[in-house]
């Protein structure tokens, strides 16, 4: 399989001399090579380095519970990796559009973000780029966006469709750009933790897991058992209520009300147990580098089962009515279908993939925290339509009922709930991934000769799933595309940063 | 047909009995109204230096004042504190109408006014708001969007949002203002027939939160377009936006009076 990648494991910090640099041909056939057997590529970008770049990709192998870190320098241009692997894609028009250095042979280096280039710092005026169109009788192309008709963020969507038919879906984003990963490098300092709460709000606490991991292999120290335990608990309260969200809009997407207004209630029960661990319903303040900033008194921890168990009757109800309802069903199957294959080829991470009967999770594959003991099995659903989507949900969030009550069952005779952090140790690189509820968190640290942020790079899941959007709609009537969407789900801020 | 109405019995209903009733029971860990003791050491900096997005400040008479509208209630400042003078308390009524009335100062501190003439006259049973979003982190959207379940039902008050600015009686604003959306809100503001309101909800919106300063946004709504109601949080609790939102309109809510 080409050339050997070195591994690493998930949160481990390594000196940054011992990744390796190779030459730009081995570097592009090892990741082809990786990628064509079955690896993911977690993150791909570049930094500067003398008077060129230095491109990095982390690739991760979940049947062998890997991850792998290569580099190779680069003056202004390399040649793509993306005809001969689409996962690479976005990861390479980003590089394209923050540095400007040139994949040679990129099919279409499209702006990704309209963000400002890195190295003049001009910003391309946003949305205004060539689109894929399309002519001929009855053929024409449906425009919506930024703003759309909901409570809901911006984006540009270009429908080109023959009468009702999909043929093809752009979609334009980076109107939530904020700066995020700039302003990252240099740190960390007292905003860090807020820029990570806020990579995408729904998300707080899978990012905040991440980059806490980052900090803790970097500082190289111990998390207490009780904080991962706690941490684990969040996010899986995390999942819950984005899935239970996710599950009622399904169902108001079909005109299934019922679930619809039970979910949307129950969704806010759950963000309640999540304000009952730290005061926030989205975890915000409670994770923080060396633990977490809030325990789990006796007293809360039978309140927090005891409604635990209320959310799981309330839901059992309303999911068994979506499931059986034979109008929900004709509408979710067979519509936004991705194969496997496909799914792989692009690169597809979190429940679009488990939908398509992919079996990665970091949870599983590359456990960490509190996962390492106890990880909920993988859940996978083969039709990888927005049945499958739907249902995988379903299954994640039956999961995460019992893992919770399993760690609240099961409470620890200790009680330190953080460790202080160390000073970060100069020139060493760390890659931590985490499961959020949409799928593989990435981030990707290193620190300078000083140990601040050389570079902080940040992948949400959205970042690889947003074309598996635009392929599944390939085909189908337009009016289907709020329910594929709501089945994706994906985010705008979390692409953007 | 039966499973439905079988379900519909077990699952209740569940809307809350508020504003008439008493609001939702808040969770005892919950940040809101910071509460300033006094007096503090002349030379002291600590919370101020602590502060992530610069929301406190010594002001001229050396009182430490801390504004709410910057805050990101994160508690770091309380944790920073060497002799425990800020602390956060059960207090959701945060809402106010004017940017400079968000400023909290020593001692029990008031309820800012969030009352607008002019919702209160042609708004008050009946309030179309167009939602966009302009940066920001989508926690206050879904949190917003809360508002609109059973639970919450805002629609018991006439306010609901509305597909199309034209539909609608104004904006409800999340998010710094990021350059690429700047003329988007431009745009959908001017689609907004008059008279219309702005409402400017969570830290960004009103202040930029955690991305104040940066160049790729601007540092909330009132660089661009006039505010009428600010709501603080990051994100806001749905009962701050609800509580705000109600009094914006010059309706009656219950005083919150736990004061720590
Ligand atoms: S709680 Fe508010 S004032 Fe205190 S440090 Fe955090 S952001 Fe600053």
């Amino acid at each position: 399989m080409g050339l050997f990648i070195p591994h690493i494991y998930n949160g481990e910090a390594i000196s940054l001399s011992s990744v390796p640099v190779v030459q730009v041909k081995p570097f592009r056939l090892a990741v082809i090579a990786h990628v064509a057997a079955g690896d993911l590529i977690s993150a791909m970008f570049a930094q500067p380095l003398g008077d060129g770049f230095r491109l990095y990709a982390v690739l991760c192998a979940p049947l062998r519970e890997q991850l792998g870190i290569i580099a190779t320098d680069v003056a202004d241009s390399y040649p793509a990796l993306t005809p001969d692997c689409p996962a690479a894609n976005g990861f390479e028009r980003e590089i394209f559009e923050q540095w400007g250095i040139r994949p040679e042979g990129h099919p279409w280096l499209k702006p990704i973000r309209f963000q400002p280039s890195r190295m003049t710092g001009q910003t391309p005026a946003v949305g205004i780029t060539e689109f894929f169109s399309m002519e001929g009788g009855e053929s024409h192309e449906v425009a919506v966006g930024p703003v759309h008709a909901g409570v809901i963020e911006p984006g540009h969507f270009r429908f080109l469709c023959h009468g009702e038919t999909v043929f093809h879906l752009e979609i334009s984003l980076g109107y939530q750009h904020r700066g995020i990963e700039r302003a990252l490098a240099g740190g960390p300092g007292g905003r860090t933790i807020h820029y990570m709460e806020t990579l995408a709000g729904d998300t707080t606490v899978g990012h905040a897991a991440a980059y806490c991991a980052v900090m803790e292999a970097l500082s190289g120290i111990q998390v207490p058992p009780v904080a991962n335990s706690i941490r684990a608990i969040a996010a899986e309260l995390e999942r819950m209520a984005n899935h239970i969200g996710d599950l009622g809009a399904l169902a108001g997407d079909v005109g299934f009300l019922p679930t619809l207004n039970y979910c949307g209630r129950i969704r806010g029960d759950v963000l309640n147990l999540t304000a009952m661990l730290c005061g926030n319903r989205f975890g915000r303040t409670l994770l923080t580098p060396g633990g977490v900033r809030f325990g789990i008194d006796p007293d809360r921890r039978q309140r927090l089962l005891t409604r635990l168990d209320a959310v799981e009757k309330d839901l059992d109800t309303a999911l068994s009515l979506m499931f059986s309802a034979p109008s929900v069903l004709a509408r979710l199957e067979r519509t936004g279908t991705l194969s496997m294959d496909l799914a792989r080829q692009i690169g597809l991470v979190g429940v679009a993939a488990r939908a398509c009967g992919l079996s990665h999770d970091v949870r599983t594959g590359l456990p960490y925290g509190a996962y390492r003991f106890d990880s909920p099995p993988a859940s996978t659903f083969h039709s990888g339509d927005c049945f499958a989507r739907a249902y995988v949900r379903k299954l994640e969030v039956e999961q995460s009922i019992a893992f919770i009550r399993r760690q609240l069952n099961a409470p620890s005779a200790q009680n330190e709930l953080r460790k202080p952090l160390l000073p970060l140790g100069p020139d060493r690189v760390t890659v931590a991934l985490t499961e959020g509820w949409r799928g593989d968190i990435c981030h990707v640290a290193a620190t300078d000769h000083e140990g601040r942020f050389a570079f902080y790079k940040v992948v949400d899941p959205s970042f690889h799933n947003w074309l598996g959007l635009a392929f599944a709609l390939r085909g189908q009537q337009i009016s289907d595309f709020p329910l594929c969407n709501k089945s994706f789900n994906l985010s705008y801020c979390g692409h953007d940063l | 047909m039966l499973r439905v109405l079988r379900a519909r019995l077990q699952q209740k209903h569940r809307t809350m009995g508020f504003p008439s009733g008493p609001a939702p029971e808040m969770p005892d860990r919950f940040a809101g109204r910071p509460v300033i003791q006094e007096p503090c050491p002349g030379d002291c900096r600590v919370c101020r230096d602590t502060c992530p997005v610069q929301a406190i400040r010594r002001g001229e008479d050396g009182r430490v004042e801390l504004d709410m509208g910057r805050c990101l209630f994160c508690g770091a400042c309380s944790e920073a504190c060497p002799k425990g003078m800020i602390a956060f308390g059960p207090d959701y009524q945060l809402a106010s109408a004017r940017r400079g009335d968000m400023v909290v100062s020593p001692g029990p501190g008031t309820r800012a006014e969030a009352v607008s003439e002019l919702a209160r006259k042609f708004f008050s049973r009946s309030l179309k708001l167009r939602q966009v979003s302009a940066g920001g982190c989508n926690a206050c959207e879904a949190d917003v969007n809360v508002l609109g379940t059973p639970a919450w039902d805002m629609g018991r008050f006439g306010i609901q949002f509305v597909a199309s600015p034209r539909h609608a009686d104004g904006l409800l604003v999340t998010g710094p203002v990021t350059g690429n959306m700047l003329l988007a809100l431009e745009k959908t503001y001017a689609a907004v027939p008059e008279p219309r309101i702005v409402i400017a909800c969570g830290a960004c919106a009103i202040s930029g939160g955690p991305f104040a300063d940066h160049p790729e946004a601007k540092n909330g709504v009132d660089s661009v377009l006039p505010v009428d109601l600010f709501i603080p949080g990051c994100p806001p609790h749905p009962l701050t936006a609800l509580d705000g939102l109600l009094r914006f309109l010059g309706r009656p809510v219950p005083d919150c009076k736990k004061v720590i």
